[in-house]
This record gives C-alpha cells, structure tokens and sequence, in this order.
C-alpha cells in the first residue's frame, strides 16, 4: 500500500487556511467570487481603460478613469493657489519637516532629545514665516493657500496647539483641585460632545463676533483654533488614560523625595503616561486629519474643497470620480501609514512592559 | 510669607482663585465684546424669532411640519431627522460591525482578510467621501420617476426616494400595535420563567417557538384586519413624480449607508479587541462542553468581551449621532441643515441658533452617555 | 541746492497731511474709507463662484460683474482697479463676514429685501443686477410655463430668496411641489443634474452663468417666465455713511458714464474736451465731486478708464461677449426701456 506524497508546505498551509471543512472551502470560493468580480471592473477603470496622456477633456476617449485632468489640475492639488514662483517655499518646507523627523528619528543622535525641542521651538513658526512670508519673503495670504499644503497645514498646527493643551486638561482633570477639575471636565465634555460642522460654524461665524472690533482674526487661523480645541479635547481623555494606567506609588515615592507638583509631572508622570497614551493620541491625531475636509463648509479650500472648485470648472464638467478618489486616495494612504506607525508602537509598548 | 506661601492648603485655594478668575474674566470679555458689537452692528438678538413663521420646506418629516409653522416646530423637525437617522444607523451599525469584527477573527484567511481590508479601508477615509459618494451613487444608480422599479403596483423605488403606500386610519394599526406589545410582554415573561428553570432544574426550554405559537398570530391578524379594514393612500404617478403615501428620501439612504457603513468599520474594531480580551480558555472549555461554535460566541464570548466593548462602542455611538451632521451636505434636513443652515440665514441670529444647536446635541451626547453607563453596570459581569 | 530740496520735500510732507485734515474736517468720520486707505486695498465679499458674476479661474483670478464693481470702488477710492482682495463668502456665511467687518462690502448677488434690510443691519446701496427668479428644466421634460411644474421636485439654495419665492408662488396657486434646500448653488446644480430634481431654480442671470456647469448643457432649458423681482446690489454695514456714499455713488457713477457716452476709450478725450457740464463734474474737471466724498477728484475717471462703464462691463461678463449671452433686459438704461437711472451729477 502506498501513502499520499506529503503535500508541499504551502498548499498544505492554503488547505489549511482555506479549505479546512466543506463549509471554508465554499465561503473561500464565494469571497473569491466577490473578489473577483469587484476586482476586475475597478482595475479596469483605474488602470487599464484609462486615460493618461493628453491636455483637456477631449483627450479622454476610452472609457476608463481621465487622469488627465488630474495631471492638469496637479499644481492646484498639492497648493491651492498660492502663486507659482512661491511654492519653492512650500516645497522646501515640506523638505525641512521630512529631514528633521528623520534626523530626530535616529537613535544614535547626539543630544536627541535638545534636538527634539529645539526643533519643536524653531520650525513652527519658521513654517508660518516660509508660507505665510513677510520680513524678505513676498507676503502670500492665506486666502491663497488651498489642496493639500492647507490640509497638512490644519492638521499639524491644530495638531500642535492640542497637544499641550490636551495635557494640561488632562492633568487638570485628574487634580485634586476640585474647581481645577470642574472647569477642565466642562471644557473636554463639552468639545467633545458637539459634532465638529458646529464648531467649525462656531469659529466662523462667532468669533469675530466675540473679538473686539477691528480686531480680526485671520479665517484659517479660527479653523485652526476650533479644530485644536475639539482634538484638545479628545487628547485629553488620550493623556487621561495614560495617567490612569500608572501605578499610584510612583507619584507618591516622588513626593516623598520631596519635589513639587510641575517637577513630577515633568520628571516622572509624563513621560510614562505619554508614552501609554502615543497610540491613542495617534489616533486622535488621524481622526483629526480626516476632519480638516470639513472646513470647506466654510469656503477654505482643503484638499476636497479644491478637487470640488475644480469640479465646478466649466472645462473639466463630469469628473467627479477622478477627483474624489484622487484625494480619496491621499487621505487614504496618509492615514493608513500612521494608523500602522501607531500600531507599532502599541506592539513595541506591550513587548517593553514584558505583555 | 514664603512659609505661608508653601502650604498646600493656601496654594491650592490660591491656584483654584487665580483660575477661576482667568474663567471669569476671559468669559465676561467674549460676552461684553459681542453685545457691543452686535449694539453696533444694529443686529437683532433674544430668542423671539422661535415663534416667527418659517417659510421654510422640510421636504422630509415625521413630524407632520408645514413652512407655516413656527420656527422652534422646524427646529423641532430637524431634532427628530436627526434622532430618526442616527437610531436607525446605530442598529445596522452595530450588527454588521459585529458581524465584520467576528468575521476579521475567522479561521479562514480569505475571509478575515476581506474583512480586515473593509476595515482599513473605511476607517483611514473622511466619512464626507463616503456620504458624497452614496448620495450621488444611489441617485445615479436608481430609475427616473417614468421608469420606476415597481413592486405590486404598491410600492415604488426612483431616484425621487421609496414610496410607500400608508393608511388613512390608523385606529387598527393602534390594535396591532397593541398586539405586537402582548407578543412582546409574553416573550418576556416567558423567557425569566424558563431561566428560573433552567437555574433550578438545567433543562433548555424553547422560548421562541413557544411563544410565538402562544400569540405570534395576534399581530398579524391584527395587521391584516387593519390593512383591509382602512383605505389606503396609494402612491400614484402624477406629472412629475409619485404623489401620496410615504417618502423616503434619497438623502435618507445616502446619510444611513454612508453612517452604517463607516461605524461599523469602527465597531468591527472595537469587536475584535474585546473579543481579544477574552482567554482562550474559557473558550477551550466552552467547546469541550461541547457546545456549538454560534452558543460559543453567545453565550461565553460575547458576554466577556461586553464590558470590554461597551465603553468604546458607546463613543462610537456618540461619534456617529454626531456625524449625522454631515447630512447638512446632501440636503438631509437634520438639525445642522434645517436650523443652523435655512433657519440662521432667514433670520440672521448666529450667536442664539448655534448656541442652542450646541446645546441640543451636548444634551443628546449626555443621554446617550448616561443610558450606556447604566447598560454597563447592569451587564457588567459579576467576578471574583 | 540739496538743502532747498530738502526743506521742499519737508513742506510737502507737513503740507500734506495739514491740507487733508482741513477736509477731513468738514467730512463725516468714515472707519470703512480709513481703513481703505491704510491698508491699500478693498475687501470685498463675492459669491463662491458664479461665472458671469464673481468667478474664479484656475489662477484664482477673478471675473465678473460684481468683480467689476469691486474693481471700479477700487479704482475709484485707490485709484488702481487691480488694489482688490476676494473673500468668497457663502450664502450662510455672507451677513456674518459683513457685520463683523471682515469685508468691506459684499458684491454678491445678493437681493435686496425688506427683512434683510431691517434686521440684519445691513444697508443696500442701489442695484448693479436686475435679476428674475426662473427655473431650468430637463428640455425632454416639455415644461412650457413655471405652473407646468405642478408635482415637481426643485431644487434650490438653502437660505436664498429663491427658496422663499418659490415656496411662496406655487402654494399661493394651490400646486403641490417637493423643495429640496441644498447648502451650496453648486450642490443644488449637481444634484439637479444627477436627476434628483425636475428643475432648479435661481435668478435668470444667475442660471445663465450655472448652465455651463452641467454635463451636457444642451438637454436643458431655462424658462422664460419670470416669478420674482430680485434687486441685487452691493451691501454695507449699518453705520458710517460716507462709506455708503462713495459705495453708492462708484455704482451710479458707471451706469452715469454709460448714459453720458462716456467710455474707457474715449474717457481722456471727454475729460478734455467735452463741453457737457455733467461729464466734466463726472470725471473730476469742475465741481470737486471726490473732496466731498474723501477721495481723489478723478475718482469717476479711474474707474472708467481701467474697467469702464457700465454696459461695457455687462457686455464683458454677462452679456453677448461672454459665454452667458443674456440680453440687456431690464439691465438697459431707462433712455433705452430699461430699469437703469440714475440721480444726476450736480
């Protein structure tokens, strides 16, 4: 009697995975099935019947995806419209951000962590200088900013207005003030139990109200402020969750060494708590980026704002698709590699504390 | 005074003054600035324009809304969209996120695969694409009024909504209701009984099949006396589109796909950790019981991993209430749309229309808050 | 030598402001008109994007006919056409962006109504547009007349005139029709065109301009009957009027030259050479016009010199020069049946 020739590794694995009982093997076929027939239609119109090549609408003569028009409208994607001979500086923005994250980002740095906040000093406010300009560069105003730059823009510097602010809730939340604590729940529960069309409503509309006359703030810069309060306040809870899943005996060994509140909070509590909260801070980070889109409720063109003004082009009519999953696709990727960065960083946490 | 300055007591009494005052003062300045400025401006202010006549179209309302009617019963409208759209979604939400978060824990990799992917993809794209993206997909996808999709003559499916043929009485409908609340009590009081039992003596009892063999033809009847004893307002094509009966509108499918969809994305994930959380071993001996996989999932994993679900599930919960607000871009009329949009143009009052938007949806995101703790601490698991 | 020239320059640079302030004396203190001048530009709230109106192209360079108006204030109060900065304002957004002085003015397609005027604090300054409310219908939808439209769904701008009117007009006569109130024009317009409505609805002018944004322009068709007045003009604020005087009277000064046979070709042979009284107080030759306002005597001048009269501008940006092609209409001097006057130059 002869037995079966053992199976290859790998089809034994894909019985395995796939076809283990009657029933995976007929869910297996039915998902290739819907696989397949979303598949095909969809690469076809992406890739293969699309056009490339070309100048205007007219150019686009088979039935697939018109990237033409994207090619043409690249420049007003990636910079709205801020002026041509101008965007050497968003470029060399962009160049500086990248190169300082990876220097920052290698282990064997000296003095890492000065670099660290040097950095932190120094580029955002070079950041406004290079874009907005003024003092030798020519002035480019914000109404001109749009795509892409404007929605990173939104994005990092609300980012960076809501970190700190979000920490300090925190620590307010978990004082032992009671009035401290009162004021810092009102302010995370309240942010956070509106929908942010409001708040961006909110910035837009009441601001300039509330500000004394002539006194105006500049438009992007009340997005800004309202989405930095709303992510404050979802940080907040972030950073709350990392104090909390700190033992009690740290805080209270440090008052023992007879340091102050700031000192222990500097020295010992945040640094741990951060480095618990990086995940879900990440993450609120990335629910943050996908709702700048919604600031073009307030005529700022975002990266979707600009792919609909383009829209509205009499010469370009009928191009929805090819614009929405253009910036579909950004979105997609950009949020896509954080969410993984931030997941890594969750596996390396757990391996670190031995999980 | 350095002494005095040190102790704890008096600095915490100073730190908590000093803040509170900064409050204070910061407050009084934003107030003070903007009744100047609206003095200034000669722009009108109170809270009388709720009582004004509206003017404004609801095309879609459960309220029984007319533009005569005052603008609190338009803001009124736009409260009960938004409650009706959200319900709604929060229960497919929920079930297809179960679904997919379970399904992303299959054995077979084509499955979880598929599922993981769906994940990803929803989740790392502003649900605006998505809401845009039904609303224009289902009106491109659906026939024009003349060449409607058409199911017995009744019912009516075009790109102008669903119409669906409703009754002119309702005094039957209130009896089958009234049926179907029976049907519901029986259940109820069935299923504590045969849990005292099966405590008591161990043995299953089949609540369902009993139950509805007990009174399951109640509401039915009730339903079908009702239907043959009313007239019905029949959706009939005239002119343009199908009049009568009841619409659901486009943008109600749209907002509730687009809602649906997107949380689930989320809950899928929020599912699968918490079902994580569950040991393995409580698993192992569930089946070693020799219980059937679909009782595994019910009865011990599902169980576990609640408290370890509900708390997130109920921001995204929260999440999605709020982002109904998105339907302000399709035309939905929910509160954003019909108050914040029509309501402030018509009548000018920013400061008063968003403060009491604001309000309306702090007060939802409470409720719903207070509603799921109370669900926690009722199911939470008894340890130890 | 150099000193003298010094001492010359230094007069003038005393001189100056003294010379100025003796006017300002006699004027009305005007924030808006200040402010103007010191920052070297006009700001000016437009519609997000109406072609024929205030539109922007892909340079972000804008067109239009209110962008013409903002353009003539410009040339008027700076005396540079070019000295404009664009807000485009939606129509949620315009009453805020006004009162709260983030504009100067708004030239937006904005119709002059009664509440407006009386709870907004805002102020109409005359009427640049004389729009019609109409609706555009699918052409294979054979609608002859606005009450064929009985049991139609319309699409319309949340917040606008248009919803109002027309809500008003087919219940008034009894015909049910379904509205559906979107937040932008050009959300309404693809969801029209995307066959969630029968018809849309806006001003004549207006759709004139939007009708090239469908897909295929040709399948539709724009009414000609018309169901509303709709005045539209530049707005101010309530308050400081003689930033109201010189808004109201750069409008009057186009349609003027217009009526004067004043055009931008032959605006420096009139300014020296016509013997008419009013063209001469009109572009700044006797009378002083723009010290009594603030500004430069040739204030009229700039502005038909560097963007022209009225008809010119309407031929540019609406008119048969345009992709729009609308008719004079209503828009035509009253010299010439239409609705165009204005109060004399004396």
């Amino acid at each position: 009697m002869k037995t079966a020739p053992a199976l290859p590794g790998w089809i034994a694995m894909l019985r395995q995975r796939l076809f283990a009982t009657p029933m995976d093997a007929a869910v297996t076929l039915v998902c290739l099935y819907v696989v397949w027939r979303i598949s095909v239609p969809l690469v076809d119109w992406l890739l293969l019947d699309a056009n490339w090549q070309g100048r205007s609408r007219d150019d686009c003569k088979s039935s697939g995806a018109c990237w033409v028009f994207i090619r043409a409208r690249f420049g007003q994607f990636m910079y709205g419209m801020y002026p041509g001979p101008e965007r050497w500086r968003v470029d060399l923005l962009g160049i500086l951000i990248v190169a300082t994250g990876l220097l920052l980002s290698w282990r064997g740095l000296p003095q890492r962590r000065a670099a660290v906040i040097a950095s932190v000093i120094v580029l955002p406010p070079l950041g406004v200088w290079l874009l907005y300009g003024g003092g030798g560069l020519s002035l480019v105003e914000t109404r001109e900013w749009g795509g892409l730059m404007l929605t990173l823009f939104l994005a990092v510097y609300a980012g960076l207005i809501a970190v700190p602010l979000g920490i300090l809730l925190a620590l307010g939340r978990c004082s032992r003030l009671p009035l401290i604590r009162f004021a810092s729940v009102v302010f995370i529960e309240f942010w956070r139990g509106v929908p942010i069309i409001t708040v961006i409503f909110l910035a837009s509309l009441l601001l300039p109200l509330i500000m004394p006359t002539g006194f105006n703030v500049d438009r992007l810069a009340r997005a800004v402020i309202g989405l930095a309060f709303v992510i404050a306040a979802y940080m907040a809870e972030a950073v709350r969750g990392g104090l909390q899943a700190l033992p009690e005996g740290q805080t209270e060994a440090a008052q023992a060494l007879g340091l102050g509140y700031w000192r222990i909070q500097r020295l010992i509590v945040l640094p741990q708590a951060l480095r618990i909260a990086l995940p879900a801070m990440t993450n609120e980070f990335i629910s943050l980026f996908k709702s700048t889109t919604l600031v073009l409720i307030v005529s700022i063109f975002d990266l979707l704002g600009i792919a609909q003004a383009a829209l509205a082009d009499p010469a370009w009519v009928g191009m929805n698709m090819e614009a929405y999953v253009f910036a579909g696709a950004i979105y997609w990727f950009a949020c896509f590699a954080l969410s993984q960065w931030s997941r890594l960083r969750e596996r390396q946490l757990q391996a670190a504390h031995g999980r | 005074m350095m002494t005095f300055l040190r102790d704890r007591k008096v600095r915490d009494v100073l730190w908590q003054a000093v803040a509170t005052i900064g409050m204070v003062a910061v407050i009084w300045f934003f107030v003070r600035n903007a009744s100047d400025n609206m003095v200034k401006a000669g722009i009108a202010s109170g809270f009388k324009f709720l009582w004004r006549d509206s003017g404004i179209e609801v095309p879609f309302n459960i309220t029984g809304y007319k533009p005569s009617d005052t603008i609190l019963a338009l803001l009124w409208t736009g409260i009960v969209n938004t409650l009706l759209v959200s319900a709604a979604s929060i229960v497919v939400a929920t079930v297809v996120g179960f679904t997919v978060g379970l399904l992303r824990l299959s054995r077979n990799w084509l499955l979880s695969s598929l599922a993981g992917f769906y994940i990803e993809f929803v989740r790392n794209i502003p649900l605006l694409f998505f809401v845009l993206f039904w609303y224009f997909g289902v009106l491109a996808a659906l026939p024009t009024p003349r060449d409607s999709y058409d199911f017995l003559g009744v019912i009516f499916l075009n790109r102008r909504g669903l119409s669906i043929p409703t009754p002119t009485e309702v005094t039957g409908f209130r009896l089958a209701l009234l049926a179907i609340a029976i049907l519901v009590a029986t259940q109820i009081v069935l299923a504590r009984w045969a849990r005292a039992r099966q405590a008591r003596t161990g043995r299953d009892f089949p609540v369902w099949p009993v139950g509805f063999v007990l009174c399951g033809a109640l509401p039915l009847a009730a339903l079908v006396a009702a239907g043959f004893g009313t007239n019905w307002d029949v959706p009939s094509l005239r002119g343009f589109n199908y009049r009568g009966g009841f619409v659901l509108v486009p943008e109600f499918v749209a907002l509730f796909m687009a809602l649906s969809t997107y949380a689930a994305g989320f809950i899928a994930e929020v599912v699968r950790g918490g079902v994580l959380s569950v040991r393995q071993g409580q698993i192992d001996a569930a089946r070693a019981l020799g219980l059937t996989p679909g009782r595994v999932v019910r009865l011990v994993v599902i169980p576990q991993a609640m408290p370890v679900i509900i708390p997130p599930i109920t921001s995204q919960y929260l999440n999605l209430i709020k982002n109904s607000s998105f339907g302000a871009a399709i035309a939905y009329p929910e509160i954003v749309a019909v108050f914040m949009g029509s309501a402030l143009v018509a009548t000018g009052q920013a400061i008063e229309i968003i403060a009491i938007t604001l309000g309306i949806y702090l007060t939802l995101s409470l409720a719903v808050s207070l509603f799921m703790n109370w669900y926690n601490a009722r199911h939470r698991l008894v340890t130890r | 030598m150099k000193f003298i020239g010094l001492a010359a320059a230094a007069a003038c640079l005393v001189g100056a402001p003294i010379a100025s302030s003796a006017f300002a004396q006699q004027l009305a203190p005007s924030p808006t008109l200040d402010a103007v001048k010191a920052r070297g530009h006009i700001e000016c709230g437009v519609h997000l994007g109406l072609p024929g109106f205030s539109f922007a192209n892909d340079k972000g360079e804008w067109t239009g006919l209110d962008v013409d108006y903002c353009k003539s204030l410009a040339a008027a109060v700076l005396g540079d056409a070019t000295k404009v900065k664009y807000t485009p304002t939606s129509v949620q957004q315009r009453w805020a962006v006004l009162q709260s002085g983030q504009v100067d003015l708004l030239a937006r397609n904005t119709t002059i109504t009664f509440s407006r005027n009386a709870t907004l604090g805002v102020d109409f300054q005359g009427i640049n547009f004389y729009e019609g409310q109409t609706f555009v219908v699918r052409t294979k939808a054979k609608v002859a007349a606005v009450k064929d439209l009985a049991d139609a769904t319309i699409c319309v701008a949340a917040g606008s005139t248009e919803e109002k009117t027309a809500a008003d007009w087919f219940r008034e006569r009894n015909l049910k029709v379904t509205i559906i109130n979107f937040q932008k024009n050009d959300d309404a317009i693809s969801a029209y065109d995307q066959g969630r409505c029968d018809a849309y609805t806006a001003g004549i002018g207006a759709l004139a301009g939007q009708r090239i944004k469908f897909k295929d322009p040709a399948e539709h068709q724009i009414l000609t009957e018309i169901i509303s007045n709709d005045p539209q003009g530049p707005v101010t604020r309530w308050g400081d009027e003689r930033w109201q005087l010189v808004v109201r009277w750069v409008l009057n000064a186009q349609i003027a030259a217009e009526a004067l046979g004043v055009t931008s070709k032959n605006v420096g042979e009139m300014k020296a050479k016509s013997q008419s009284a009013e063209v001469r107080r009109l572009l700044g030759v006797d009378g002083k016009f723009g010290d009594m306002m603030g500004i430069s005597n040739d204030w009229a001048y700039n502005i038909v010199k560097q963007v022209g009269n009225y008809g010119e501008s309407y031929e540019r940006t609406v008119g048969m020069g345009s992709a729009l092609k609308l008719k004079r209409g209503a828009n035509e001097l009253w010299t010439k049946g239409g609705l165009l006057y204005t109060p004399p130059f004396q």
